[in-house]
């Protein structure tokens, strides 16, 4: 198929950047959409060209380093699609591909479609574990977990921190990420002793690092590639109240 | 050099008691003085750079991706395997390390095999405990499946993502860490070098990939938990930037490469469609439980599904060939993984296979659908299904899946003794870069627990073991002249790089050498292929430092990054080769056409290659010595594996 391609290119952070298009020839169908860019990318090499640098690593979906902004909607407009999941049988032949980074506060672009996503590695670090230290815990029986509790446990943690949720919510919230960790600890029993701090502080760091509030438009959950439910961030805000009110947080 | 495996006296069963009762110890004032660099997030990495920090040492921990989530650990599907022995089926730390060292077809050490299943139950308690969410019964208790080559229900898992759930549980504990400020994590960080002072590993030279410079970083110990190398294939089910890289130059500087030739090919991937193709996907083994894998019997039926004449569901039940059923009666579809891809090339090569490539043959889930109902079938397996409809766009649950081994994981790597410790004082391996547990092939569900293993209950003890004769050595300055040193013979290579200037690009090279590494050092190898394959290979390499094409570009530059590993490929391949021409044997995953019973089983060596064959480098274009570590087995009967 040929394609058209409309990409961002910018040389880093410090500059402006801008839309620059790129024709295509005879891409395989079968081909995913990283590899219509591993496509390109030869040809720019050959060319003398600098290449298009976009983050991406496990392309099968689960390491979360892929993200590109297609056609308006994160990861493509299909459902529970990661873009390296995406393949090109998906477009018509002769179609115009739109190609953007993220586009957040919290995520200055780095060069082209790769941006700094740290600062969600920053969320977790406020509280998003059980505080264990390796050794001298219990046996894994002797803490029964309610099924139905583990699978939603199992739902919230199948996040895989790609950050399409931010980059899709006009606020530029990280409400469905932080709420997923947030949940996931919240059904099980090993979650329990730290809960009501964790919430807290998440959340305050949520503000620290400059991420927008919630306005329940739920488009993060509609673009999610996981289909992480937005029932998580209802969770979230009743833990928050009742730590609040029942223990809140020492400054 | 002498070859010390350093395995603590004693009946099997009590040598780590031993060793742990009696290594040295650190007081907690002095590991606060004491630094310790980690490579690698993965499962090993992590966990360790957690532990270390927990314990009071000052951790720098190194990945190249942009977050340590993402490291390839987290594609891990199945589960983790543990000697818990909850479904009451006569499981047994035994019985565990006895499967293992079997699977291993009798190619590991037995007392690193057996410390391996003693701790595992201990890192199911420590997951569960961090809030990993395993898979339950309805009693609320810990649901087990059994997994490729095993009798017993032994695999704990988190539906088709436990690495990936194990992973995040190592991130958060290792986030807890960094918070506290114990670690500190350095991104976007790819190691390119290991410094040596005074015959002690005392720091590392990395690049940071968004500025493109390089950077100095010293320490105590070095830990290497970079993962295998399975991506000098090209095509495998490894991450884009998994590389050999650090352990290979670990090896350039004096640490030994172990069994480089082993590597496992997974029976269940999703074949290979196209030139232009980056990566194979896995299909879980799990699929084995229940999916049932066949070609057709007539090889005109199967010349007529390659040509699109005729589809599966055409073939009628009595045309159907269930190979591995027929040859191994006892095992069927659960036999071990190089068993199952050696037996489904074999039937390609006869004709049999499927696809419009005829590498390709077929995992059916018709049988399992009519005994469990399509729900069920679902609940277990819905995940991975939609995984293939997505990129293959066919209904697995109407048309049988299509499936083809594929480069999985790397069992051979760094040489360590029993301690983790390689050749040169202070430089560590862990996870998958060291070579130590799964001998000549890898069973299901046991990399996980083999990360884990060493990096939440090996390395915190043999560190701390080998830390103590250090508490007198003030931090070491990154100005001294064995860091300048190793920093501009980095850069050098980086230049020469770039200077080259040719007409190829680093991907197409790289991928002329998965053709022959995957032609003649893959499933099937022969003394005449793998001659033929060190001249190639070599050829190869010349021609990569004639002709490459790496744009000169400041601060990012992935084209530079992926020249510097296959620039390194380009070296291990070669190596690979070596290893395998060695061994006149064949053993696990590595099969020598020469070695085979007359029903084309593996035939074992055991009274001339029972040996872990370690390497020391010697120069690029010199051959390397070849150390052997002979293997006692003491504690087991060593068999033919006899899967029928």
């Amino acid at each position: 198929m040929n394609l058209t391609l409309r990409i961002w290119r910018q040389k880093n952070n410090t500059v402006k950047g801008k839309f620059v298009e790129y024709h295509l020839d005879n891409v395989p169908k079968e081909a995913s959409f990283l590899e219509m860019l591993d496509i390109l990318n030869e040809q720019l090499v050959m060319k003398g060209e600098d290449p298009v640098t976009f983050d991406h690593d496990c392309r099968e979906g689960i390491c979360g380093a892929c993200g590109l902004y297609i056609n308006g909607h994160p990861h493509g407009k299909f459902k529970n699609t990661t873009t390296c999941q995406l393949h090109m049988r998906k477009f018509a032949d002769g179609a115009t591909i739109t190609v953007e980074p993220w586009r957040s506060a919290a995520f200055p672009v780095i060069k082209d479609l790769m941006v700094d996503r740290s600062s969600l590695d920053k969320l977790i670090q406020a509280g998003g574990y059980v505080s264990v230290h390796t050794g001298g815990v219990p046996d894994a029986n002797a803490i029964p977990v309610n099924k139905h509790c583990a699978d939603l446990s199992m739902d919230a943690a199948s996040c895989i921190g790609c950050g399409a949720c931010v980059a899709t919510c006009k606020n530029g919230s990280a409400m469905l990420f932080v709420s997923a960790k947030v949940s996931q600890f919240a059904l099980l029993p090993q979650g329990q002793v730290e809960a009501r701090d964790r919430v807290q502080k998440m959340v305050a760091r949520m503000d620290e690092l400059g991420f927008g509030n919630c306005s329940n438009t739920f488009a993060c959950e509609a673009e999610c590639p996981k289909g992480i439910s937005v029932t998580n961030i209802a969770r979230m805000n009743r833990q928050f109240l009742a730590a609040k009110i029942a223990e809140p947080l020492k400054k | 050099m002498e070859l010390n495996s350093r395995i603590p006296e004693g009946p099997l069963a009590e040598k780590w008691i031993n060793y742990k009762a009696s290594q040295k110890l650190v007081n907690p004032a002095n590991k606060r003085k004491l630094d310790i660099i980690v490579i690698g997030t993965g499962l090993a990495g992590a966990s360790a750079a957690a532990s270390f920090g927990e314990m009071g040492f000052n951790v720098k921990v190194f990945c190249i991706q942009d977050s340590p989530r993402r490291a390839h650990s987290i594609a891990a599907q199945g589960g983790i395997n543990a000697a818990k022995n909850y479904p009451n089926d006569g499981d047994s730390v035994y019985r565990l390390f006895y499967d293992t060292v079997k699977g291993g077809d009798y190619r590991a050490r037995e007392a690193n095999v057996y410390r391996l299943a003693e701790v595992s139950n201990n890192i199911i308690d420590q997951c569960v405990a961090q809030g990993i969410p395993f898979a339950r019964e309805y009693s609320g208790l810990l649901a087990n499946r059994s997994f490729g080559g095993a009798q017993v229900s032994r695999t704990f898992y988190a539906k088709g993502q436990t690495g990936q759930q194990l992973l995040l549980g190592a991130y958060g504990a290792m986030s807890k860490e960094i918070e506290r400020g114990t670690v500190k994590m350095y991104a976007r960080r790819e190691m390119l070098d290991v410094v040596i002072v005074d015959g002690r590993a005392r720091g590392v030279i990395v690049r940071n990939l968004v500025t493109g410079e390089l950077e100095r970083h010293a320490a105590h110990a070095v830990v290497i938990a970079s993962g295998g190398y399975g991506r000098v294939f090209f095509l495998s089910t490894n991450a884009m930037s998994s590389n050999g890289s650090a352990a290979w130059h670990a090896y350039k500087r004096g640490a030994m490469m172990a069994n480089p030739c082993f590597t496992q090919i997974h029976p269940t991937c999703i074949p290979v469609h196209g030139d232009y193709q980056s990566k194979l996907t896995l299909m879980s083994e799990s699929l084995r439980n229940d999916g049932r894998i066949w070609v057709p019997k007539d090889e005109k039926k199967a010349a007529l599904l390659r040509e699109g004449k005729i589809k599966a569901t055409d073939i009628p039940e009595e045309e159907r060939d269930y190979y591995l059923e027929r040859r191994y009666p006892a095992f069927g579809n659960l036999v071990p993984r190089d068993v199952a891809s050696r037996a489904g090339k074999e039937r390609c090569d006869a004709g049999c296979g499927v696809n419009n490539t005829g590498r390709a043959v077929y995992l059916d889930f018709k049988e399992a659908i009519q005994r469990l109902g399509r729900k069920a079938v679902e609940e277990k397996y819905g995940n991975l299904f939609e995984m293939y409809e997505r990129i293959v766009d066919e209904n697995p649950y109407v048309t049988p899946m299509m499936i083809y081994p594929a480069v999985h994981y790397t069992m051979g790597g760094l040489w360590v003794d029993y301690e983790l410790q390689t050749t040169v004082k202070g430089l560590f391996a862990a996870g998958e870069a060291n070579f130590s547990d799964h001998g000549a092939n890898r069973l299901g569900a046991s990399a996980l627990m083999q990360g884990l293993s060493d990096g939440y209950f090996v390395l915190p003890y043999t560190m701390q073991n080998y830390l103590a004769d250090q508490i007198g050595v003030p931090r070491f300055s990154t100005d001294l002249p064995e860091f300048e040193q190793a920093e501009k013979e980095v850069r050098e290579r980086i230049e020469k790089i770039l200077n080259v200037n040719g007409t190829e690009t680093v991907d197409s090279i790289h991928k002329r050498l998965g053709h022959i590494m995957w032609e003649y050092v893959g499933m099937s190898r022969t003394k005449e292929g793998l001659e033929k394959a060190i001249g190639e290979i070599k050829k190869l390499r010349a021609e990569f430092w004639q002709n490459v094409k790496v744009p000169r570009l400041k601060g990012m530059n992935n084209e530079l990054e992926k020249a510097l590993r296959v620039a390194d490929f380009l070296e291990m391949g070669e190596l690979m080769a070596r290893d395998a021409l060695m061994r006149n044997e064949s053993c696990g995953g590595h099969f020598r056409a020469e070695y085979q019973t007359p029903d084309g089983e593996a035939m074992r060596d055991d009274v001339n290659y029972s040996f872990v064959a370690a390497y020391e480098f010697k120069g690029v274009d010199s051959e390397p010595v070849l150390h052997k570590e002979e293997l006692k087995f003491e504690n087991v009967e060593v068999k033919q594996r006899n899967y029928k």
